[in-house]
């Protein structure tokens, strides 16, 4: 123990000198353990987000002899990590406008690294079981008159809208209310509970009302059905608390550090081309969710056999 | 803790008692008469006036905007927290690259020999099938970062806290000043530090290392100041007598006599900082924290328990080791020497022979998969218990009742409450159990709650965990009673109790909800999975401590076993049982952050919220909010008899 803590003390030495100590330019102490390039990649808590970096993960270490590290965190401190330089790139971004005020145009630490290829939309959904027994349940303005068949212990007298992960962008408290509906907005808490509360539900064929986005796998698990809100219009979700319409389409995008943008080598261009598209997605985030794979193994599936997708992104 | 404190408990004549309560309750009805027409008349409102509120998001939200801007040029940053961070770093790469230096063979062959020479031959081998067991099941990787962040952070917190525990030993007044401290530290939720830590240091290692040495160094220091404190007084005055000077008999005379707690205090700090690995995976800690975490994303419980395995394992084994280093004679030291030296060799041997080999990572082709067969085993159980269990009805069903009738009614009644009417509620309660010193916090904490403006949420969360606490209190009661009456079951509960007290919460988030739905209810299950353990333990060993002579002359007297149980055991048992509740009220209270994942809300949704949209303001607040909450429980539930002798 002594020895180590003395080899410790004496590189710290060493490695600091004396002067400033930048903690943007810390990598992870578990990054380059064996002496090669290496590359970090934030991952999202949910699967799709799972399935662009085990692509881009296996693609980078087996064509391109990288050494990926991979961290989980959530969406606004990604950003927070991308700048200070934490992780290389975020590779699935849903649009937050305030942070790319701060990181992209402000301090300039974080640049864009194009569009994913794949769009993302968020909404309510029905299990489609349900929808089908009643029809017009795909209208909000409809939505009270089944209400009661949505409450649960937790919603008490009103019907449950289930929301889910703290991390999600959501109106839904606002448009509960300036939609007059007779909703209780009930927070699932994160992803993991939510899933497992949408399974329990179908598996029992009883009806329920969720914030859910696509593209997602569970939709080949539990299909469901959009509720048509009132229609997005560029601007009508300016002020949060006065909220009256649906969300938007978003086209989703990566970032970059800017430094690893500049110095990433082939790794930082070949996450530039990096694009596919939702069917490419929700293939490897189902063999991951549902099939039970490793992310490494349903990576190297995929992979073998969309080789002219990847080829693009290598050259 | 308290099971090292507890003082004698004073003999006061039962009617003096009495006589005391009744005065008490006179005195506090008479400042309620006073009070409470000029409070209501001032600020009438049911809920926490709004008028005595401090709105704190505006100056937390610059703080934050001013961390994030200064971050890379202000001095404080380049030079102090740069610092600290690269120290963390490089450290912890140190430790990283020596043990994936080692090899797994290495690795485990130290692990067993420090174990052997430790604590014997039976924790050795137990020591080193639990390596391996970490190897087979795929985690070699994430354990050793692992094991290389808790060495660092351990050493770390042992450092902090010994010199922290030091100064409250030697002077009373640093022992006034700190224990306020170190008390708030303690019912403070993981969570919550992980906040500001991650806005100074940024995500990852660093601040993940710090989170951890905060909040594992207070059980090193306070059980430093008390060892220190306890030394015996004889044996003091021998030493002073030869004429040694005050820093020889600290160095020869109380720090070996304080050896014991000194051990304790690892063991505790050891323990928490593993506990805290996990959650901080959640700010890139990395390891196997971070692979329960990305298992919770996939809903895939095998894998959360195959990344939970290892961390249980280490914890079961660490709590071993250095228990048994605890117990061991001081004699036995120097005869030990030369083995020692064997046992150093022996492992470079086997590391050396593992390079050689070229076997450093572990082998592939030896993991075995428990993914699928634990999810088809808990896919079977949540499908069967769900609902429709005939007569008793589906977990899902028992959730239902459990949120209406007993969560509803409480939280409701707790919010219809006048604001000034909880304060007296609270005043009373924890006067009648401690001194007016101990209400005055109390009512003080309940009513920062009401100034930071959550009012509302934390008697939410206050009414959750009542509920589980009660759930928690009957269950461990009656399991106590159980174990404390049969030896078997005792030995049979003890590595389920193990399993349960170091599995990290992560893990049986998805269960929990499967079984009981989205909600509250959830939430208390998971709070009392938590707590139970602790109660349980803390109970079974007050039970059996009730003197046999007792036992004996009651049932000589034809004491049946449930009057004996009513009359005899649970009487002369009292303070455990006290400080049972008081743990199980901590406990759960620790775990509502927890619950804010599995729809639990208020509070705890809140911290996990502040923590997952970098809103330190929401955050914080809610951190601050618990730990007012815990406070005032621990006030509320903890009896003098432990604060006695101090003077408090």
């Amino acid at each position: 123990m002594r020895v180590r803590t003395l080899a410790a003390a004496g590189s710290l030495l060493l490695l600091t000198g004396c002067g400033a100590a930048d903690m943007t330019k810390q990598a992870s102490p578990f990054a380059n353990a064996h002496g090669s390039k290496s590359v970090t990649l934030s991952v999202q808590s949910w699967v799709g987000a799972q399935a662009n970096v085990a692509v881009a993960q296996y693609l980078l270490e087996h064509e391109l002899g990288y050494r990926v590290d991979t961290v989980q965190v959530d969406e606004v401190p990604a950003w927070d990590a991308l700048s200070q330089g934490r992780v290389d790139a975020i590779l699935e971004d849903w649009g937050h406008p305030e942070q790319e005020q701060r990181y992209v145009k402000d301090k300039k630490t974080i640049t864009p690294g194009g569009g994913l290829g794949v769009t993302g939309h968020i909404g309510w959904f029905v299990p489609t079981y349900f929808a089908k027994q009643h029809p017009d349940v795909t209208n909000w303005k409809n939505l009270n008159k089944y209400a009661s068949q949505l409450r649960t212990a937790e919603s008490g007298g009103k019907g449950q809208l289930m929301d889910g992960s703290p991390s999600y962008v959501t109106n839904d408290k606002a448009l509960v209310k300036n939609l007059k509906l007779d909703y209780q907005v009930v927070f699932a808490g994160s992803e993991a509970a939510q899933i497992t509360q949408i399974r329990q539900f179908a598996k029992e064929k009883k009806p329920f009302l969720t914030y859910w986005y696509a593209p997602q796998w569970l939709f080949k698990k539990v299909p469901m059905t959009e509720v048509k809100l009132p229609p997005y219009k560029e601007g009508c979700d300016a002020d949060p608390a006065k909220i009256t319409c649906a969300y938007p389409h978003t086209p989703l995008q990566k970032y970059l550090n800017t430094d690893f943008a500049k110095s990433g080598g082939k790794a930082a261009a070949f996450l530039k081309k990096f694009k596919w598209t939702t069917e490419d997605q929700n293939e490897v985030s189902l063999m991951i969710a549902d099939q039970k794979m490793t992310p490494e193994d349903a990576a190297k599936k995929w992979v073998d056999s969309h080789e002219s997708t990847w080829k693009a992104w290598l050259s | 803790m308290a099971t090292v404190t507890a003082s004698t408990p004073r003999s006061l004549p039962t009617h003096l008692l009495r006589h005391r309560a009744v005065h008490k309750i006179l005195l506090i009805a008479l400042a309620a008469a006073v009070l409470v027409p000029l409070a209501n008349a001032q600020w009438a409102s049911g809920s926490w006036p709004a008028a005595l509120t401090v709105d704190l998001t505006k100056p937390l939200g610059s703080a934050s905007d001013w961390i994030i801007d200064n971050r890379d040029s202000h001095p404080l940053f380049l030079y102090f927290f740069g610092y600290l961070s690269n120290a963390v770093v490089i450290s912890v790469h140190a430790v990283y690259v020596v043990l994936l230096g080692a090899g797994w063979a290495g690795v485990t062959a130290l692990g067993a020999l420090v174990a052997w020479r430790v604590a014997g031959l039976r924790l050795a081998l137990g020591t080193a099938a639990a390596f391996l067991a970490c190897g087979l099941l795929g985690m070699w990787v994430p354990t050793m970062q692992t094991l290389a962040l808790m060495v660092v952070a351990v050493l770390a917190s042992v450092l902090v806290g010994a010199l922290l525990g030091l100064a409250a030993g030697l002077s009373p007044r640093m022992d006034k000043i700190l224990r306020p401290v170190l008390d708030t530290m303690q019912v403070m939720p993981a969570y919550a530090y992980l906040l500001p830590v991650v806005l100074v240091f940024g995500m990852g290692v660093p601040a993940a290392v710090l989170a951890t040495v905060v909040y594992a160094a207070p059980p090193m220091a306070r059980l430093t100041a008390l060892g220190l404190q306890g030394a015996d007084k004889g044996v003091l005055e021998a030493v002073e007598s030869l004429g040694t000077t005050a820093r020889q008999r600290l160095l020869t005379a109380r720090i070996p006599l304080a050896r014991k707690e000194l051990m304790l205090g690892l063991n505790q700090t050891i323990m928490m900082a593993l506990s805290m690995a996990v959650i901080a995976s959640v700010i890139g800690a990395g390891g196997l924290g971070d692979r329960v975490y990305q298992a919770l994303a996939s809903v895939d419980v095998g894998a959360a328990l195959a990344a939970g395995i290892p961390i249980v394992l280490l914890a079961v084994v660490l709590d071993r080791v250095t228990g048994a280093a605890g117990a061991v004679d001081d004699s036995a030291e120097d005869a030990g020497r030369a083995a020692w030296a064997y046992a150093l060799a022996g492992a470079v041997v086997v590391a050396v022979a593992g390079r050689l080999l070229g076997r450093l990572d572990w082998p592939d082709a030896w993991t075995l998969n428990i993914a699928e067969p634990v999810n088809r085993a808990v896919d079977w159980m949540t499908a069967h218990l769900y609902s429709g269990v005939p007569v008793i009805g589906g977990t899902a069903d028992w959730a239902a009742h459990f949120t209406t009738w007993i969560l509803d009614p409480v939280r409701d009644g707790l919010q219809a409450l006048p604001w000034w009417s909880v304060l007296l509620v609270v005043a009373t309660l924890s006067w009648l159990i401690g001194t007016w010193r101990t209400a005055l916090t109390a009512v003080l904490a309940m009513a920062a709650i009401g100034v930071l403006g959550v009012w509302t949420p934390a008697l939410d969360t206050l009414s959750q965990v009542l509920a589980a606490v009660a759930v928690t209190l009957v269950l461990g009661f009656a399991t106590a009673v159980a174990a404390a009456r049969s030896d078997r079951f005792d030995r049979m509960l003890r590595p389920v109790l193990d399993v349960f007290q170091t599995m990290p919460q992560f893990v049986y988030l998805i269960p929990v909800v499967a079984l009981f739905g989205v909600g509250r209810a959830p939430a208390a299950a998971a709070a009392v999975v938590y707590a139970l353990p602790a109660v349980v333990r803390i109970t079974t060993q007050g039970l059996r401590q009730v003197d046999p002579a007792a036992m004996e002359s009651s049932h000589s007297l034809g004491a049946t076993s449930w009057q004996q149980l009513r009359q005899v055991q649970l009487p002369l048992a009292r303070p455990a049982l006290l400080l049972a509740v008081n743990q199980g009220v901590v406990l759960v209270l620790a775990v509502v952050v927890i619950g804010g994942l599995v729809g639990g809300g208020a509070l705890g949704y809140d911290t996990v919220f502040g923590l997952a949209q970098g809103d330190l303001a929401t955050g914080l607040v809610a951190g601050a909010a618990i730990v007012c909450l815990g406070l005032m429980l621990d006030r509320v539930t903890q009896p003098t008899e432990r604060r006695t002798g101090k003077g408090a």
